[in-house]
This record gives structure tokens, C-alpha cells and sequence, in this order.
């Protein structure tokens, strides 16, 4: 039952281990090292890039060690295992005035280690960045199954430091079983409001133009009319049926500037062609709407039995182009496909829907994919905002990455684990060929303007 | 033959936005012990893999709290999904086939809970416990014991009888007595018609309905469960009532199936329907008539434990809540997570006392937080459960089920008036 994580691939392992203490997982980790048996970290098992999968490897799930050790309310940070849930830490933190900056959309479930592991962002990522910028210091068992510490409570530190290099490591360098995660205040006022749009692209230069402007709300995101379906089926969320697109800002800060911001986003809305403008009333309104928000990707399945969601990133300026493109090859591969993403980063999640019952769909699900990412990253973006790379993408790096750069890449994680035997497979392309896509062939189809 | 249906299975996209929600996961941490664990078992099991015993087990560790069926953003039916599961296993091997035999009727439960009524009026229990054999006893037996209803009466008209309306009559209605519930909780059956009746609720009780057949069709006995049900559909609609009132959440979230339960059988399935609509909890009730009653001052500190079968499967959270805070000086203190399972689940606190207990242990954390002078809940297995659990961590303040609350105030009212 360790087969899947929230992604597509699908492996079964050899073996699940799931240890109750730090000590015991070195304990694994070093009979897997005496075994010579590659090991493949677990939190929740949300990933979407299949990170946590382990073909014929052993499971380490780290799911267990869910203590909360330490909030330092003094110098702001907090002691955690890597098991503990992020909404349990936002929860135990609320209290004490404080919070932890990254909020993945799937924070009432994902774990702190798997957080670390992708690297995670969240619709705050705007204001807050994404978990690297949160980790203060690390314990990992390395692949021999001895523990190893870096960073710490206090900010300062001397010598290399390689606790970022860990963060988005996706558990190829250790398995993490403590971290010190910096703390920030509560934001004295929030304020959170939504636009509708005609269309999505009216919604996404509107966007764009807020952050032209200047102005970083804490988050802004984008969901289209599939999506406002989906979530108010899912939800209640009583979404106007008819918007072609929304978008959901949050303004965090003194109560005053969040005012004069607000003011100045809905003038900038209003000139983008929103059709109408709502503020939550009250907690219990916001609270719904970020439900939506952050559920939204599961109440997609509403829509359709199977979907593929990705997680490109493109330069905010390309974000109208690239939705138009996304809608292209989604419409000639025959596919539905949903948008709701971190629009205020330019991460891109467009989700395909489809039926995977139907033969032959799944193939084309992941052929449109591929050819969407692709086009992000030739427009100067990413394979990746926030998911990790997992099995799902490894093959893609080529396309960003020379072997020089993949090689410099191989030697630090070989530095840390000489044996390659930290979840294998992941993130590094394997010497398969990569999968040729029918560049030709689509272009071939495609209007010419339309191919960038 | 019955099997867990592909479409419901294909609604999961194993995004694992339910494992947190599911008591057993939180306390295993193990995805095998999850929704999204079972789920992929289902499909395995349907696929043709061996039902083997080191399987299975996982699915028997369900609690069918349902709780992931309200954390799934993308609709899985999974009560329906791990009840159709387990007929399928049932087929191939009856589970305890003695407590659905000792549930099925109402004369075999009375002589099990007079054995039980014995062992409790004998001071045996008291012995035990005092002597500290107790502690001493296999688990599972401990648990059972700990669990024996501190007995209370019999319900006053457990043949059958009718209670006429106290005030001016808006409605007429029935009301399921059970099988646990008549047998050891007849006081919340008189309360909830004392209160019904205040309102101006003529009660109606048929003499010849049944058990609602719910812990058969989570055992998987789906034959047992649909001769039950057609026994009630048949009592009930001879008494001419406009609605059923339940006041066990287990028996009302399964009534209000009915009509999906017996939808294969054409001479019943309409009535089925009918009868399922017209099932309700007694707070559903109660609480639009509620202007009707005068609550008096009931000065305590309660938090209020959801039943699943309440907050899960019927989605009622809000009502025993606003009745609650009608009653003057009682204060409803929230507990985290007040919809979370105790482990009662049914027969599950006799079947999996392991598991049973490390859920309780959690949820009485978060009751004994609150500092309670009482809780309150709604369901005869939860009273029983929670009343374990207030036992285990030593804290000594009572179980009330939401009728005996709310009639108490009322009582209390009328009584200040007159
Ligand atoms: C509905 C939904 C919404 C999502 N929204 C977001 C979002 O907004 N932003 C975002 O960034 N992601 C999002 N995700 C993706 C996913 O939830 C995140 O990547 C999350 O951080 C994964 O956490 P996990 O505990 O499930 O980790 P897993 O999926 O179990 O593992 C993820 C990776 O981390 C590694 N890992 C796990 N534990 C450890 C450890 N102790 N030490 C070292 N490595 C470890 C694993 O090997 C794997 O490579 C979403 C997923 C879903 C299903
Ligand atoms: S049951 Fe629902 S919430 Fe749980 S994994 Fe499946 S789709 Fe996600
Ligand atoms: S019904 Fe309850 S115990 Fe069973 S899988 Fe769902 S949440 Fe877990």
C-alpha cells in the first residue's frame, strides 16, 4: 500500500519500514546499508512527482515521528520531527502569536520532511518563499547510517552550510529526522478579497499589472471556470457559476497599508475588466475560500475520473501566452484542463482531465504534459515550482541542464552518499533515451503563431 | 454478489488529503491503516488478489467513522465503499456471526444484558475493580467490561404505546427504540419523548419494529440488515407517523439508507425510500420546535463529542449545538477536533480493542483539556465509549446523551413556571 504517493507513477517496494525514533531510523538506514538495498524517504505521501515511490527499494516513512519538540518564542524558531503535519504546526503555533511561512495547499496533510523534501511553496510562497528560506538547520542520517547535524537554532553560522542544499534534495541525501524551522509574527491584519474575470486571460493581466505595480500581496491566485465549478460542487463556495476566471488576493500587514493596497488592487482590477469584486466578510468566509482554494486540485476528480497536474513555472509576462498555449494543446489533444495556481509567482498548475478508462487517453495526457512543460521552459521558466522532480520530470532535466551541470549535481550528492542508493532514480535522468516528443508533428498542427 | 463498485473506487486520486481526518492513520501513522490504504486494498481485493488474513485485517481496522468521507475533497464514497467491501469479504467468511446473532433480537439482547445487569447488581464488578483484577484482565475482555452499561432502565414502553403531546399538537411522529438503546438506555428514550411531547409532539411507538439492522450491514450481513429493514418499514408505516425520530446516530445515518439498502427489492424499495426520508435525528426535530420549550438554568461546563454517524454520515454538526447553547448557564466548551471517533464505532471497541483503545486515548486527551463537568453526545455507543475512556485517564464526570440535557433544563423550566 506504499505503492503511490499523489503523483502518477505507481511501485511497489521491497519493504516498508516505519520507525518510531530518530534512533531508530539510523538503526535502517544502516541495515539497508549493510544490505547494499537502495531506501526511499516518506512523509504523507502527497507528493505529485512520485518522489516517495520505491521501485524494489525500502520504504522509510517518517510519518511516526510527529513530535513538536520546541517553539522558542525568544529567537523564533521551532524544534520538529519530520512527521509532524504543517497544519499541526500552524495550529500549535497560532497561540503563541507566531507561524511558519510555507503553506503547501495540501498543508492539513503533508509533513514537514516531505515539505523539505520538495522544497515546497504554497499560495503564500509570494510573501514567504518557499521552505528553504524557513530551514535553519537540519539532522539527517546519512546513507550509512550515520547521523549528521547542520545549522541550528541561531541564524548565524560558520562554515559551509548545507542545509539548503538539502531542502529540495528530495531525500536523495539523507533522510531528515529533525529540523529547526524559523518562526515569523502573525501579520497584524489580513485582508482577503476576490476578482472575477471574463476570461482567463483577462484575469492574468490583471495579475500581471498588480505585481508591475509594485505591490506583493501575501498571495494571488488563479482559478478558472472549471476549477469555480469543481470547488463549488466540492465546497459550498457559492462561486459565481459564470466567472470565466477569478482571482483570490490576500494582503497581509499594518491594518492601514493593507487598506491603501486593497484600494489600489481593485482600481487596477476594476481597469482589467473585473466584473465584480468580493471581500471575505469574516474568518469563517476566508477560511472557506482558501479551503477551495487549497482542495481545489482534489475536487477537480469531480470533473473527471484521472487528471495530471503540473507544475511549471514561466516569467510572470509570459503567464497570458503561456495559458493561451496550455489551452491549445489541451484542445487538440482532445482534453479537458483546469487552472489554479500560484499565478503571483507565475507557477503554473495546469491540470488535464481526462478518463483514463478510455485507451490510449493516459498516453495522451502525458504527451500534452510534456509538451506544455516544455513549453515553459523554452519560454525561459521551469520544470518545477514547487513538486519536486521525482520520476515523473527526471527525464526532463535534460532539457535545462547540460552534463556538466548534471555531473557538478552527481558529485555533491555523491558526497554525501557515495552508494547512490538514497532514493534512486529520482530527479537525476536515467541513461534511457529521453522520450522523443512529436515536436514536429504538433507544430505541423498548430498555427503558426501559435508555436513559440 | 456484492462488491465495492469501480466508479466509487476510481473517484480516488490517492492525494491523501484524508489521512490526517482518519483516527486510525493518526494514531498508526501507517498509510495501510488510512483511507487511501483501504481503498487501494478494495481495488487490489477487486482485482482478484487473495483476501488473506494479513489483508483484511486492515479493512476490519476501519472504524466506518466516515470521517474521510468528509475530508475528501473528491467525493469517494468510502462508507459505501468499505460496507459493500466487507459483504463481499462476509461471503467468503462470516465475521463474528455471535454479536450479529446477539444483536438481531431484541429476547437474546435482553438475556445478555441480564446476565450483564447481574454481574453489575452482584458488586462482581465493583470487586474487580477494587481487587484490581480488573487491570489484570486480556484486553479484550477488559474492554468488554469496562464497557458494561452501568445499567440503567429499561425503556417505560418498551412494548409499544403512544406519548401524548403536553402542549398543542404540531406533529405526530414515531420513534425507534433500537436494540442497545431500549435495552440499557431506556432513560434517554424517555427524555427525548418527555421533551418531544413538551413540544407538542404526539410519540408514537410501534410495538413491532426491530433493530435497525446497522451493525449487521457493517458487519457485512447485508441479508440480515434487509430483513430488518423491511421489518421497520413495515411497523412504521402502519403507525401513520409524519416522520421517525432516532436519537442513536448509528441507527438514524443507517435509516436514512434504507431506501439504497433494499433499492434491488421492487415490493419495497419505495417504501424504503419513503421511510429513510422521513427518518430523522431527534436534534433535527427538536430544534425548530425548540421555541416551544422553556429551558431552564442548567449551570455546567459540557463539551459536546459528534458522533460520527452524526457529523459524518448525516452531516448534522450545528443542531445539537444550538440546542445546547439555548439551555441558560450551560457553557459548550469546544474541544480540538470534536468530530474526530472515540473507537466506539459499533461493535469495533469488542472486535479491535487494540485499536479501539490508542483512539480513545486520543480523543479523551482533547476531552480532558476542555475540563468538563459532563459530556454530552448523542449515541448510545459513544456514551458507553467515552464513560471507558473517562474511567481510563481517571476523570470522574458523567456522560450524558443530548435528550437527557436538553429534558433535564426542560424540566427544569416547566417547573419554575408552575
Ligand atoms: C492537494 C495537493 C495540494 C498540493 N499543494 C502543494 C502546494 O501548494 N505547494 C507545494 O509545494 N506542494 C504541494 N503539493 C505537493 C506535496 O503535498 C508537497 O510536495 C509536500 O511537501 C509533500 O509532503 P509529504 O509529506 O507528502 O512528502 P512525500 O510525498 O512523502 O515525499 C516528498 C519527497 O520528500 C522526501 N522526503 C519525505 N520525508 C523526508 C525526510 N524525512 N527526509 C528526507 N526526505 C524526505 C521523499 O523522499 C520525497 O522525495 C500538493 C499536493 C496535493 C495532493
Ligand atoms: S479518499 Fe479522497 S481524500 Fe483520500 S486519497 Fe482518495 S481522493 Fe484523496
Ligand atoms: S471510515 Fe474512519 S477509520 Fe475508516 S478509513 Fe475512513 S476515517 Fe479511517
Amino acid at each position: 500500500m506504499y505503492e503511490y504517493d499523489a503523483g502518477f507513477d505507481r511501485a511497489t517496494p521491497a519493504l516498508v519500514a516505519a520507525p518510531g525514533t530518530a534512533a531508530e531510523t539510523a538503526a535502517v538506514v544502516a541495515a539497508c546499508a549493510r544490505a547494499e538495498v537502495p531506501l526511499v524517504a516518506r512523509g504523507a505521501g502527497t507528493g505529485l512527482a512520485g518522489g516517495a515511490i520505491a521501485p524494489g527499494g525500502v520504504v522509510v516513512s517518517t510519518a511516526r515521528l510527529r513530535r513538536i519538540l520546541e517553539i522558542d518564542t525568544e529567537s523564533r524558531a521551532a524544534l520538529v520531527e519530520p512527521g509532524v503535519v504543517n497544519l499541526a504546526l500552524a495550529d500549535a503555533l497560532a497561540p503563541h502569536g507566531l507561524l511558519f511561512g510555507p503553506d503547501p495547499a495540501s498543508q492539513r496533510c503533508s509533513t514537514i520532511g516531505g515539505n523539505i523534501g520538495n522544497n515546497a511553496g504554497g499560495p503564500h510562497a509570494l510573501r514567504y518563499g518557499s521552505v528553504v528560506q524557513h530551514v535553519l538547520g537540519l539532522e539527517l542520517i546519512l546513507a550509512d547510517g550515520t547521523p549528521c547535524a547542520m545549522g541550528g537554532r541561531a541564524p548565524d553560522r560558520a562554515g559551509y552550510d548545507p542545509t539548503p542544499f538539502v531542502v529540495g534534495a528530495e531525500g536523495t541525501v539523507g533522510i531528515v529526522t529533525k529540523a529547526w524551522l524559523r518562526l515569523l509574527p502573525r501579520p497584524e491584519a489580513v485582508r482577503t478579497f476576490l476578482a472575477f474575470f471574463a476570461d482567463v486571460e483577462s484575469g492574468a493581466e490583471a495579475a500581471t499589472a498588480i505585481i508591475a505595480e509594485g505591490i506583493i500581496p501575501a498571495a494571488l491566485e488563479m482559478m478558472d471556470a472549471p476549477t469555480i465549478r469543481a470547488v463549488n460542487a466540492a465546497f459550498e463556495a457559492h462561486l459565481p457559476a459564470d466567472a470565466g476566471s477569478l482571482l483570490l488576493v490576500e494582503l497581509e500587514g499594518p491594518a492601514e497599508e493593507c487598506e491603501a493596497r486593497h484600494e489600489r488592487i481593485v482600481a487596477i482590477c476594476r481597469r482589467g475588466g473585473a466584473t465584480d469584486i468580493k471581500a471575505a466578510a469574516n474568518e469563517e468566509e476566508r477560511a472557506l475560500l482558501w479551503k477551495a482554494r487549497k482542495l481545489g486540485y482534489p475536487a477537480l476528480a469531480r470533473l473527471a475520473p484521472n487528471n495530471y497536474l503540473m507544475d511549471g513555472v514561466v516569467p510572470r509576462t509570459k503567464l497570458p501566452e503561456t495559458l493561451r498555449q496550455v489551452a491549445v494543446i489541451a484542445e487538440r489533444y482532445g482534453l479537458l484542463v483546469a487552472n489554479m495556481f500560484h499565478i503571483g509567482d507565475g507557477n503554473l498548475h495546469p491540470t488535464l482531465l481526462f478518463d483514463a478508462a478510455v485507451p490510449g487517453t493516459t498516453e495522451k495526457a502525458i504527451e500534452a504534459s510534456a509538451l506544455i512543460l516544455k513549453h515553459c521552459v523554452e519560454v525561459g521558466g521551469a520544470l518545477s515550482g514547487e513538486h519536486g522532480i521525482g520520476v515523473e520530470k527526471n527525464q526532463f532535466m535534460r532539457w535545462v541542464f547540460s552534463d556538466a551541470d548534471l555531473d557538478t549535481m552527481h558529485r555533491v550528492r555523491d558526497a554525501f552518499d557515495p552508494s547512490g542508493r538514497m532514493n534512486p532514480g529520482k530527479i537525476f535522468p536515467t541513461d534511457e533515451p529521453p522520450r522523443e516528443l512529436p515536436l514536429e508533428r504538433l507544430k505541423f498542427r498548430f498555427a503558426e503563431d501559435m508555436w513559440v | 454478489m456484492p462488491q465495492p463498485a469501480t466508479e466509487d473506487l476510481r473517484k480516488c486520486i490517492h492525494c491523501g488529503m484524508c489521512l490526517e481526518a482518519c483516527p486510525t492513520y493518526r494514531v498508526s501513522g501507517l498509510e495501510t491503516e488510512s483511507p487511501r490504504g483501504r481503498i487501494h486494498l478494495m481495488q487490489a481485493l477487486l482485482d482478484g488478489r487473495p483476501a488473506t488474513p494479513d489483508l483484511t485485517i486492515h479493512l476490519d481496522r476501519c472504524l466506518a467513522c466516515r470521517a474521510c468521507e468528509t475530508a475528501c475533497p473528491s467525493a469517494v464514497p468510502y462508507g459505501r465503499l468499505i460496507e459493500s467491501t466487507r459483504a463481499m469479504l462476509q461471503e467468503r467468511k462470516p465475521a463474528n456471526p455471535w454479536l450479529l446473532w446477539l444483536f438481531g433480537h431484541p429476547s437474546r439482547l435482553r438475556r445478555a444484558f441480564g446476565l450483564l445487569s447481574l454481574y453489575e447488581r452482584s458488586g462482581l464488578r465493583r470487586l474487580l475493580h477494587r481487587t484490581g483484577v480488573a487491570s489484570r484482565l486480556p484486553q479484550r475482555l477488559r474492554m468488554a467490561e469496562g464497557l458494561v452499561p452501568q445499567m440503567r432502565p429499561r425503556f417505560s414502553r418498551d412494548s409499544g404505546g403512544v406519548v401524548m403531546p403536553r402542549a398543542p399538537m404540531r406533529a405526530r411522529v414515531g420513534l425507534l427504540t433500537g436494540c442497545v438503546m431500549r435495552e440499557s438506555f431506556g432513560d434517554v428514550h424517555d427524555a427525548a419523548a418527555a421533551l418531544l411531547s413538551r413540544a407538542g409532539v404526539e410519540v408514537v411507538i410501534p410495538p413491532r419494529q426491530v433493530c435497525c439492522g446497522a451493525l449487521h450491514a457493517h458487519g457485512g450481513d447485508l441479508q440480515g440488515a434487509r430483513e430488518l429493514a423491511r421489518t421497520n418499514v413495515m411497523a412504521f408505516s402502519e403507525a401513520a407517523v409524519s416522520a421517525i425520530v432516532v436519537d442513536s446516530a448509528g441507527c438514524g445515518a443507517h435509516m436514512k439508507h434504507y431506501g439504497e439498502l433494499l433499492a434491488d427489492d421492487p415490493e419495497w424499495a419505495d417504501r424504503a425510500n419513503l421511510l429513510a426520508d422521513k427518518t430523522k435525528d431527534l436534534s433535527e426535530i427538536l430544534l425548530p420546535l425548540a421555541g416551544q420549550l422553556r429551558f431552564g438554568p442548567l449551570p455546567l461546563r459540557v463539551t459536546y463529542q459528534d458522533p460520527c454517524h452524526l457529523a459524518h454520515a448525516q452531516g448534522i454538526r450545528a443542531e445539537p449545538r444550538a440546542l445546547l447553547r439555548l439551555i441558560p448557564g450551560l457553557e459548550l466548551v469546544e474541544m480540538r477536533e470534536a468530530d474526530r471517533c472515540c473507537g466506539s464505532a459499533g461493535i469495533y471497541n469488542l472486535t479491535q480493542p487494540e485499536f479501539s483503545e490508542r483512539v480513545l486515548d486520543l480523543k479523551m486527551a482533547d476531552v480532558v483539556a476542555t475540563r468538563p463537568q459532563a459530556v454530552v453526545t448523542a449515541n448510545p455507543g459513544c456514551m458507553l465509549q467515552l464513560r471507558y475512556g473517562l474511567e481510563r485517564v481517571g476523570l470522574d464526570v458523567p456522560v450524558y446523551h443530548l435528550a437527557e440535557v436538553l429534558e433535564s433544563s426542560a424540566l427544569a423550566g416547566d417547573e419554575l413556571r408552575r
